[in-house]
């Protein structure tokens, strides 16, 4: 049925495609711009591994078409490193052990990061609000909260 | 998981995507599509045609009108947790948008959708009956109002026909004394309640002049508890009052038995959440919470 042209700019780069409109946003990410960073955790909408930042704005890439995306900006987890060095919310991941399987984290990083744009000094409550949708079986949480004050103490301090 | 095959289109105004309803029987309109989408990976849903109306940003807004608070359907439910308006004079309104899914899908989610998608287990069906509140509908024919009350028509069915769109819903301003509140129990995050009862009240001198109260998800509908609503209506709110009620409520539901627990218990815990919600409600009118 239907295909579409879309145009929208990924990771700062401008991309041209063409999709079936039935196309998830988070298949085109991992399969057509090979970008498998993004994860696919549950297919139900819960879980958040697939957690893109699309206009500025956290989102569920499996709860998107592709074809909506036109025009959009979109930010994936492989823009935060693209230089070689740690964004400051990975940082916090990796010096407070914010993983364990690590299956949850790229999900986890765009949510926080997200979550520091908008609140730069958040609370450990409203840590915990922030990334409440986005699922971790591991670690139990305490050590991704801690990754996250880790970030935005460090971001205060390179503003 | 994939969805089936569809056509897309995605119109700049409502004339033309009424107009796409109406060319295409069976079309479903997308807007958040945070029911939608999971519906049609399952393929529970397979509409062969889709009105995307994401783009017709006209139909996102939050606007103080003489005597209704009116809410663009495409109005996302971020956007009423970071309303001025809806935390100084809406607080039932507040707090359901608090614990609609999680923090992620609320970025994209409707308040529109949530309504138009008729689900007895969406948070604010239950929430506008306790506002009484009034959705605007947009057809081929114009325009026309439809009372919450009648809006509801069965699982997963409201008073919409396939070629309209709901553009708008209007709360009515709550006057002197009253307020409301919204308690939901659910087993986490991002669940479905397992049940929640929204309660909008005016009080002088310590009586409930008036009261209107909604279950979530204790119902193959959106319920208004009318039982409870008449038991309280015109007493003081005594712990005696509020149990009573609680219990019709709890009579007058129909819940069904599912992970979230059996029938016995979520008519139970509609009657405590119903008595928190009053409680609540209660003490934002005095202005002690």
């Amino acid at each position: 049925m239907s295909q579409h042209e879309i145009s929208l700019t990924v990771n700062g780069a401008a991309v041209k495609k063409q999709v079936e409109a039935r196309t998830l946003l988070v298949h085109f990410i991992r399969e057509e711009l090979q970008l498998t960073g993004t994860h696919i955790g549950c297919d139900t909408t819960s879980c958040g591994a697939c957690t893109v930042v699309l206009n500025g704005k956290p989102t569920k890439s499996c709860t998107v078409f592709a074809v909506q995306a036109n025009g959009a900006t979109l930010e994936t987890i492989e823009n935060l490193a693209a230089s070689g060095k740690l964004h400051p919310v990975q940082e916090g991941f990796w010096e407070k052990h914010g993983l364990q399987c690590g299956f949850c984290t790229p999900g986890m990083i765009m949510t926080a990061k997200s979550l520091l744009e908008k609140n730069k000094n958040p609370s450990e409550l409203e840590i915990r609000e922030g990334i409440s949708g986005n699922i971790c079986r591991c670690t139990g949480y305490n050590k991704i909260v801690e990754a996250i004050q880790y970030a935005a103490a460090k971001l205060q301090e390179t503003r | 998981m994939i969805p089936a095959q569809f056509d897309y289109h995605a119109p700049r105004s409502l004339d033309e995507a009424i107009a796409l309803l109406r060319q295409h029987e069976g079309a479903k309109v997308l807007a958040g599509g945070q029911s939608l989408i999971p519906a049609m990976r399952f393929r529970l849903a397979q509409p062969e045609v889709l009105v995307d109306i994401n783009g017709i940003t006209q139909l996102d807004y939050i606007k103080q009108q003489s005597g209704y608070l009116a809410i663009g359907a495409l109005t996302r439910e971020v956007a009423l947790e970071e309303s001025k308006i809806v935390a100084q004079s809406y607080p039932l309104l507040l707090d359901t948008a608090k614990v609609v899914a999680d923090p992620l899908v609320r970025q994209r989610a409707t308040v529109g959708g949530n309504l138009a998608h008729a689900d007895p287990a969406n948070d604010h069906p239950a929430t506008m009956l306790a506002y009484g509140a009034s959705v605007v509908a947009r057809g081929p024919g114009g325009e026309r109002v439809i009372g919450i009350d009648q809006f509801f028509t069965g699982l997963f069915e409201s008073a919409l026909a396939p070629n309209e769109i709901l553009t708008e819903i209007r709360i009515p301003t709550p006057g002197l004394g009253s307020s409301g509140a919204y308690v939901k129990i659910e087993r986490k995050v991002g669940d479905y309640a397992v049940s929640g009862v929204a309660v909008q009240l005016t009080l002088a001198g310590g009586v409930c002049q008036s009261i209107r109260i909604g279950l979530t998800n204790v119902n193959p509908t959106p319920l208004r508890a009318f039982d409870a609503e008449k038991r309280l209506t015109g007493q003081a709110l005594s712990e005696d009052a509020l149990e009573a009620a609680g219990k019709l409520a709890a009579a007058e539901c129909s819940p069904s038995a599912d992970l979230r627990g059996s029938e016995e218990y979520k008519r139970d815990i509609t009657r405590v959440v119903l008595k928190r919600a009053v409680r609540l409600a209660q003490s934002r009118v005095k202005g002690t919470n």
